[in-house]
């Protein structure tokens, strides 16, 4: 067990953690920040998908020691003073899910590809997201959610 | 009055003022497909519902039907709204907590929609009727002057109103019902109908929705299981002082149950790993052996009964001049809920609380007072809306687990699976062979049809088309690995089998596979759907070639109708893209079309990953690919563009629509691939990841 500083949504946590734990298990069972899931531990299906330094990362192949040094945002950090991000503020419109359960991880995943593409194509989308499973095979309006999400940044949503 | 013990629900002695509804019904159980073993069950006769309209106007109705993201937490707070004639968000819905809610056999079979959608709004229309007589009364009116509107009574003019809250005057007032009620019809519906949307989606996309692995108790630990390294297995011997040295982990042995409880997930699952257990695991048998197994191991020496026998098969194929006799295979797949098992357990005082994802709290509840020798009011089931099922989530193996952890630990204990031991230790979709016989004149009417499903159950079974001479029967049989439920199981395999063989004699007798379909078919709601898909997809235009194929199927499963067309491209190497899917649905009146669409469009892309590439291998009582590295689901890059037709009836009632989605799939994608190269794949998955033990390998890759 080691002590880590972790820089979460925007604040120092301070967490008690072994070296190789996982930044997922962390967030989960140890900070209570259980918006991101569990899905298959292994980097295939991307629910636990968390941003480090903007960039999407599965919080399962990553250790608390490599996430200590970073700037992390999870699902819980994306509304800010009540108003949602473009990416959940189109999930939502779109009602793009079914049972929820992939929704954080498929909005994170999409939230970092509008990072570095504002407009991206529908191939664009589909290489970005392949990561990421919905079992309930909601993928034609995950699409869509984030080509509208696109169209809210275009017109200055927040981020 | 019934006899239900009112005293026992805590919530209905704190419901506060205002007008209790309880539904009081004589109607039977309808027959529910749920897998073997889950059967015995029948829904009391006394209560089937309640509903709760309080001082403020808030309508709370209550019912044992789970939401697994099937939408029913929506689309029956509708049919409340409507018949209550209240706006749909002064409506919520307490749902699948055995302590607060009606007893209920599970969600699924799509029973919710045509058994519990009425009895919600029969309910709710006695509820109406019961606030317009009070109204009446209260100012000496006749009741049919005045009418419901927006949680209020008004008199004729509207120059006069009392909302519903008023009404109860403060008072606990309780009401049974046993009438029949006339239903608003649903030509005349104003909420439901609509596509409302979901009231928890604002959850789903900030992370504040609690599944049941998100469940955080006070003082809670957190549980790990010794998994046995095969099925069957027996303990030989077991060292645990390693895994008890870590700091603050117990370790639980209780005959063959290993289990370990720490103050972490992460030292659980390591204290876990580091129990030495020796097994000895029975031979068994393999994916090698598995359709033979099925064929000479019947379920029991008993004779059972043809599900249908018309004619007779001997006239009916002399008369035939083209006969096609094949047999078709389905191999056993996974549900892979995205969230697996998941159990928060919590004992206070001797009585056992659990927060689980299942599809039957209640059966989950029996399984835990069975376990431990106590009475059901003992035990109470909670169910948060949870990471999906399609069937995988009857059992209880999780709650069961951790609330023996829990026992042991004298704490609160928290067990998630890991994605190895749910596909591992739940259940799978059971395998099926299948063997078909059938006989054509030339002219293409169809006159034999024999049909033996072994092992996979007999949902959809039965031909939809018109043949004189009929033999049909399941066969059940024992299984080498545990199967249970499945999201349209039995249809999926008997679809896949029956609409592929059509195809072929379509084929074999030189007609164009709509017309010998159309020519057999008098069923008039299936002709419509399979008329419907072909003209939106094109059907007469679609002329396939070597390296593009076009099927279509259709099908008929829990009072739905669903037509499927498909396009299939096929590359050099043999490599099948689904790129355009077409389906025509028709399940009566439609409650919520943007749901249904979102059932229907989700049911393609699950079933696309049975048809192409979902298989569990598994040989000597182990899963070989239990992990998602190994075991292929649809992705983004797998799903075609899907274009679904809604066919509203108003005019018939509402069916259940989560499974009919799934079984014109895989023979649409097998017809197509047959169209364009001339082979016809008889096994799913059509093109498996990797070659099963078996089967000839496929062609065909994905």
């Amino acid at each position: 067990m080691a002590n880590y500083e972790l820089n979460i949504n925007g604040r120092k946590l301070r967490v008690s953690a072994a070296q190789e734990e996982t930044l997922l298990s962390v967030l989960r069972d140890r900070l209570d920040l259980t918006g991101t899931k569990y899905g298959c531990g292994e980097g295939q299906c991307g629910a636990c998908t968390v941003l480090m330094e903007g960039r999407a990362v599965r919080a399962c192949q990553t250790t608390v020691q490599s996430a200590a040094q970073a700037k992390i945002t999870t699902i819980e950090g994306l509304e800010k003073n009540g108003k949602l991000s473009p990416v959940q503020q189109a999930f939502l419109e779109e009602e793009a899910f079914q049972c929820g359960y992939c929704t954080a991880g498929m909005i994170m995943s999409a939230t970092s590809l509008l990072s570095e593409r504002a407009n991206p194509s529908d191939e664009q989308i589909e290489r970005a997201m392949n990561g990421n499973v919905c079992r309930c095979g909601t993928y034609p309006r995950i699409v869509e959610a984030v080509k509208h999400a696109a169209r809210i940044g275009a017109l200055g949503g927040t981020r | 009055m019934t006899t239900f013990a009112w005293d026992r629900r805590a919530f209905l002695k704190g419901a506060g003022a205002g007008l209790l509804v309880v539904l009081a019904e004589s109607a039977g159980v309808a027959q529910q497909e749920s897998g073997r073993g889950f059967r015995g069950h029948e829904m009391p006769k006394d209560i089937g519902s309640w509903l709760h309209i309080g001082s403020d106007g808030r309508v709370t109705a209550f019912t044992g039907k789970v939401e697994v993201g099937q939408n029913i937490r929506t689309s029956l707070a509708q049919q409340v709204a409507e018949e209550l004639r209240v706006p749909f968000d002064c409506v919520e819905m307490v749902m699948g907590d055995t302590d607060l809610v009606p007893w209920d056999m599970g969600t699924f079979g799509s029973r919710t929609t045509p058994d519990m959608g009425p009895r919600l709004r029969t309910m709710a229309a006695a509820a109406r009727q019961m606030l317009l007589e009070q109204a009446a009364q209260a100012w000496n009116v006749d009741a049919s002057s005045l009418r419901a509107a927006n949680g209020k009574i008004l008199n004729g003019d509207g120059s006069r109103s009392i909302s519903y809250g008023e009404l109860t005057q403060g008072e606990k007032l309780v009401k049974v019902v046993t009438a029949e009620q006339s239903l608003t019809p649903a030509s005349e519906w104003k909420v439901a109908g609509t596509s409302a949307p979901k009231p928890e989606g604002r959850a789903f996309v900030t992370g504040a929705h609690k599944y049941p692995s998100d469940i955080v108790r006070p003082g809670m630990m957190f549980g790990a299981i010794v998994r046995p390294e095969g099925f069957h297995a027996k303990l030989i011997s077991v060292d645990s002082k390693a895994a008890e040295s870590l700091p603050g982990v117990t370790v639980v042995r209780d005959g063959d149950f290993i289990g370990v409880v720490a103050p972490d997930a992460f030292t659980a699952h390591r204290a876990a790993a580091m129990v030495n257990a020796a097994w000895d695991v029975p031979e068994q048998p393999s994916n090698e052996n598995l359709f033979e197994y099925l064929k000479n191991n019947p379920e029991t020496s008993e004779p059972r009964h043809p599900d249908h026998q018309s004619g007779s098969m001997e006239d009916g194929m002399r008369n035939a001049e083209i006969k096609v006799e094949e047999r078709y295979t389905v191999q056993y797949i996974a549900h892979a809920p995205l969230e697996p098992r998941a159990a928060v357990a919590e004992w206070n005082n001797g009585k056992l609380t659990v927060w689980t994802g299942t599809q039957r709290p209640f059966g989950v509840r029996e399984e835990l007072a069975q376990h431990f020798s106590i009475p059901e009011s003992q035990v109470r089931v909670i169910q948060p809306d949870m990471g999906s099922g399609y069937g995988g989530k009857h059992s209880g193996e999780a709650a069961v687990e951790a609330a023996r952890l829990a026992k042991a630990a004298n704490k609160p204990v928290k067990l998630l699976w890991t994605r190895r031991e749910e596909f591992t230790w739940a259940y799978l979709r059971p395998a099926a062979l299948i063997e078909i016989h059938a006989g054509v004149r030339r002219d293409g009417t169809l006159v034999a049809w024999e049909h033996h499903n072994y092992n996979a159950g007999n949902a959809t079974i039965n031909t939809p088309y018109d043949v004189s001479n009929q033999l049909i029967q399941y066969h059940p049989t024992k299984t080498p690995l545990r199967q249970g439920s499945y999201r349209a199981l039995a249809g999926t395999a008997n679809n896949f089998a029956r609409e592929s063989h059509m195809d072929a004699l379509a084929h074999a007798a030189g007609m164009d596979p709509l017309q010998f379909r159309m020519k057999n078919l008098s069923n008039a709601r299936l002709k419509a759907v399979l008329q419907s898909a072909a003209d939106k997809f094109g059907w007469d235009r679609a002329k396939s070639n070597a390296t593009c194929g076009y099927g279509l199927a259709c099908g008929s499963d829990k009072g739905g109708y669903v037509a499927t067309c498909a396009e299939v491209e096929i590359d050099s190497d043999k490599t099948i893209r689904v790129r355009r899917v077409v389906q025509a649905w028709e399940s009566g009146a439609v409650i919520n079309p943007n749901g249904l669409n979102n059932q229907n469009s989700g049911g393609v892309v699950q079933a696309l990953g049975g048809a192409l590439f979902e298989a569990i291998l598994f040989s000597q009582g182990k899963i070989l690919n239990p992990q998602f590295a190994r075991y292929r689901l649809p992705r983004f890059s797998d799903t075609p563009k899907i274009e679904i037709v809604l066919v509203d009836r108003k005019d018939l009632p509402p069916a259940g629509a989560g499974e009919i989605g799934l079984i014109g799939v895989a023979p649409a994608i097998a017809n197509a691939i047959f169209a364009a190269t001339g082979v016809r794949v008889r096994n799913m998955p059509i093109a498996p990841e990797e070659a099963i033990p078996g089967i000839p390998a496929s062609p065909f890759r994905s």
